[in-house]
């Protein structure tokens, strides 16, 4: 099948690239694509169509259509007319159940034509409901095309900069290209082939640039890796699409475009057929008539198609393979036929890019205009195709005449469409899929709209065209979904969280230890111990200059520019629409310097909340987030003071750090700033140092007998305080003054962010409280279980935990005020059954306080 | 929503480095009525055109900027260190 060596043949005959399709062993060289060295193999089905199964060869050649899509070494959907041939790759067919020649689905085309009609899975398989169930596994086991493969991959994405991007690397595009690069410009071209390389150019190639959106924004596939290119300026050099003609039997494998035959021949010296018909309405389709002869084919006819000049073509074949063409009336027999109805600029970019596109009824094209700023275009996307006439929208005969190959979607099918009332070619594309298949409308829009100005007997422009929408090329949904990243964050003493067999949880970004194996356990040995627990994650934040007191007053309820240095106090964050935002605890650490911690997940939005007042106030204040840079434990129990004694000289008496004092103290050699507060409810120190002498601190405080403890004990022990967690207690809903803390609220203070919104919400009555409530029973309500009255929700809970201190059940549920009283009844929905609770006002645990306080 | 956006600090940046804070809201200077109040929390004049907005550079330099967007292009006219 190979001619004889020819000058400018893309293929090196001395080096033979052996590989399998369908499990025998073909060789091609060097050069080759897969499809070409099938092609000479011999092979003119490549697939089977989408719905009817119809037998399919080579049609553009050009990497447009879905007509040579194979599965290659497992990747499903490759276009072997493009894909380089290499060594060893495995080919399989797809959608077939058999085999290419012997696919059982094939019966599709020959006696589903009731049951399948356009639309069918809007009403045909629709009725009897019951049997939907059916119809849909049998449905999904032969929808789609290929399957998706175990073998997994990476695929990159990366943000690039060019001052000037050049789609398309025809004469136009390189030209372009090199123009800009004589002027100085940092030019990056695109092509979807191979490329020469060109001097003071990026060649990217193969690539293709899968839309143009907003802001000069162009996605280009590179393979394995995205390129989001942001240009300056974006020249188009996209080129023109070669038009199939519209007949029966146009779908027939030997049934090509022009540059199947261009490539054949002149890249790869393959001889394509033995007897050929060539039907164009250009030029540059009825030259390969002459080089289909050079190669020795047999021309048999070779025809200009003009709007009257042939009223007739039908083509009829044996297996899927074309075997004659009645051109009005008068048959040749042939096993190629070459056809062209001329070419249609490949304007989809632009037109995503908000040019206009108009039909041109003198060329019998579409046409762009109107070029948005920084989008230039160059070459036969402008419009300038060559000489063409415009041929009939579709030729008369019997048999299955295709407008979109890839979607199987007919003449007749498209009829039907427009006699159901889709008159608007985008309502008809939605109904009948045509354009929508993989070529995006590159062989179909064109043809699909002169079916249908014919159909309406109105003109194209009147038809006009789809909307162009991104991708323009079919793309991986790896590269889509780039690198699969889990951003996380961990804390400087995860890896001895690992150690210790903790078992890790997500926290917001953070992975934090749920336990370490036994949560009573650990909790119960912060009460009669000593226990520890990284609290890394909290949110650090440094608040330092003269105003640093008043921006915080500003910024919190309660006051902080009274606040003396060494002393803590807590503080609830809030907007401006009274809700709670975040909490923490501030620490003065000198008259202008001030400690601020968030909760874990508060962090980043509390810092940004920071700056953002600042930058409206435009107080003499310094924000800086030391999150990272600081870890902290917390080192609580009974044994905690007696615990800290031994790895310091300072002096850790209660006298010298009260309950709610701040100190900086060095503890195991470790500088460290401690606080003394008391989340859990216990005798407890916050030790806060930085980040790389973590490890050291922890090591010495475990190894002083402090037990690690995890989230779920210290949420067990908290409880059992009535500490609230914001976010978890609370929801966008609440305020202070619902939650249970309004002592925080001092309302006499001047200005503060949520202050108006506390004063109104103060004098119209909050609709519901946040109270601490114990089960009577053993019953144990989940988290967001029910509080009802009468068979009616009237609340909700938000905290649920086994107190193995007590020996109770206790939470933290919402319920109307009128219930916020100590001792009220309430029930809770638990398994469906309503369980008694009481309302308790008081922590369940030491509500004096004197444990915390020791 | 994809555009460039130049923050006074760091310079043209694609839109995916900022925060956005919505449109510039001015804060009652006395106290408010209730619907004063909600007028300045909850209600935004969301104009097609031109308004005046609040950015953070989150992924740079973590200052907060005005810009001046059109709202119906994404085209910023003018941006502002505030």
């Amino acid at each position: 099948m190979r001619l004889a060596q020819r000058e400018g043949e893309a293929i090196d005959r001395g080096r033979e690239l052996g590989f399998t399709f369908a499990g025998s062993r073909i060789t091609g060289f060097a050069g080759d694509t897969i499809g070409s060295a099938l092609y000479a193999s011999g092979r003119r089905v490549f697939s089977r169509s989408f719905k009817y199964h119809r037998p399919r060869g080579l049609l553009c050649c050009s990497g447009h259509c879905a007509n040579c899509m194979l599965t290659v070494d497992g990747v499903p959907n490759v276009r072997v007319c493009v894909e380089p041939l290499r060594e060893g790759t495995v080919v399989e067919a797809q959608n077939v159940v058999g085999s290419l020649e012997r696919d059982l689905l094939a019966v599709t085309d020959r006696v589903g034509g009731p049951f399948t009609p356009v639309g069918f899975y809007y009403r045909t398989m629709i009725r009897p409901r019951r049997l939907w169930p059916v119809y849909e596994k049998v449905l999904r086991s032969i929808a789609g095309l290929g399957r998706v493969g175990g073998a997994s991959r990476r695929y990159d994405t990366e943000h690039r900069r060019a001052e000037v991007l050049v789609i398309g690397g025809g004469r136009s595009g390189r030209e372009a290209a090199s123009a800009a690069a004589r002027e100085g410009r940092q030019v990056v071209l695109v092509d979807e082939g191979a490329q020469e390389p060109l001097p003071g150019v990026e060649v990217l190639a193969p690539a293709q640039a899968l839309g143009l959106y907003e802001g000069g924004l162009v996605p280009v596939d590179a393979g394995g890796v995205m390129y989001r290119f942001r240009a300056e300026r974006i020249v188009v050099a996209t080129g023109a699409v070669e038009q199939p003609l519209v007949f029966p039997g146009n779908d027939l494998a030997g049934v090509v475009l022009p540059n199947a035959v261009r490539r054949l021949v002149g890249e790869w010296s393959i001889k394509p057929g033995e007897r050929a018909v060539v039907l164009a309405a250009d030029d540059r389709g009825l030259e390969t008539a002459d080089l289909l002869a050079e190669a020795g084919v047999d021309v048999a006819l070779a025809l200009r198609v003009t709007p009257n000049n042939p009223l007739r073509i039908e083509a009829t074949g044996r297996r899927g393979r074309v075997r004659k063409v009645t051109v009005d009336g008068k048959s040749i027999d042939c096993d190629l036929l070459v056809m062209s109805g001329g070419r249609q600029p490949a304007y989809s970019l632009l037109a995503q890019a908000g040019a206009r596109v108009e039909y041109d009824a003198t060329k019998g094209i579409f046409v762009p205009t109107a070029l948005p700023a920084g989008v230039d275009a160059v070459g036969a996307v402008t419009g300038e195709v060559g000489g063409s006439s415009i041929p009939r929208p579709l030729y008369a005969g019997d048999g299955k005449c295709f407008v979109c190959v890839c979607e199987d979607v007919t003449v007749k099918d498209m009829k039907r469409a427009l006699a159901e009332g889709f008159d608007s070619l985008e309502l008809c594309k939605r109904y009948t899929t045509v354009t929508m298949g993989p070529c995006q409308g590159r062989l179909c829009q064109l043809a699909s709209v002169r079916v249908y100005a014919h159909e309406q007997q109105t003109g194209e422009a009147a038809i006009g065209t789809t909307t162009a929408r991104p991708p323009w090329a079919p793309v991986t949904l790896g590269l889509l979904a780039g690198r699969h990243h889990e951003p996380a964050r961990r804390t400087a003493l995860h890896h001895r969280h690992e150690e210790a067999g903790a078992t890790m949880m997500w926290t917001g970004e953070w992975r934090r230890p749920h336990s370490y194996g036994d949560p009573e356990a650990e909790a119960r040995e912060v009460h009669e111990g000593l226990g520890l627990i990284d609290v890394s994650t909290l949110g650090k934040l440094l608040v330092e200059g003269p105003d640093a007191g008043v921006f915080l007053d500003r910024l919190y309820p309660n006051r902080f520019s009274d606040l003396k240095p060494g002393r803590i106090r807590y503080g609830v964050l809030n907007g401006d629409g009274g809700r709670i935002m975040d909490d923490g605890t501030i620490a003065r650490l000198g008259d202008e310097l001030y400690y601020v911690t968030t909760t874990s997940t508060g962090a980043e939005g509390i810092f940004a909340w920071f700056q953002w007042w600042n930058a409206v106030w435009g107080y003499d204040v310094e924000i800086v987030n030391v999150t990272g840079a600081l870890a902290a434990v917390n080192l609580a129990g009974p044994r905690a003071r007696e615990a800290l004694a031994a790895l310091t000289d300072a002096d850790v008496s209660g006298e010298a750090i009260g309950y709610l004092d701040c100190r900086e103290v060095v503890v195991a050699g470790v500088p460290c700033l401690v606080l003394r507060i008391g989340f859990v409810g216990e005798l407890g120190y916050e030790l806060h140092c930085s980040s790389p002498a973590a490890e050291h601190l922890w090591d010495r405080l475990v190894s002083g007998g402090a037990r690690p403890f995890g989230l779920e004990p210290q949420r067990i022990l908290r409880l059992e305080k009535q500490h609230v967690i914001i976010g978890q207690d609370t929801d966008s809903e609440s305020n202070v003054l619902s939650a249970g803390m309004g002592w925080i609220a001092k309302l006499d203070k001047d200005d503060f962010v949520g202050k108006w919104a506390l004063e109104h919400a103060a004098e119209r009555g909050v609709r519901e409280r946040l109270v601490g409530f114990e089960m009577r029973d053993s019953a144990l309500p989940a988290e967001g279980g029910q509080v009802v009255a009468g068979g009616r929700s009237i609340g909700r809970v938000t905290s649920a935990r086994r107190s193995p201190v007590l020996g109770k059940n206790i939470g933290l549920a919402w319920v109307p005020p009128e219930l916020a009283e100590d001792g009220a009844e309430l029930e809770i929905l638990v398994d469906g059954r309503p369980e008694p609770a009481v309302v308790r006002l008081e922590p369940f645990f030491d509500p004096e306080g004197a444990r915390l306080r020791s | 929503m994809s555009f460039l956006l130049r923050c006074p600090t760091c310079g043209l940046r694609a839109v995916d480095e900022f925060g956005y804070a919505g449109e510039v809201t001015s804060r009652p200077q006395q106290p408010p009525s209730l619907a004063e109040l909600c007028d300045y929390v909850y209600f935004r004049r969301n104009v097609a055109g031109v308004q005046r907005e609040w950015w953070y550079h989150r992924l740079g330099c973590e200052q907060w900027f005005q810009a001046d967007r059109d709202t119906r292009t994404n085209e910023v006219v003018e941006v502002f260190a505030p």
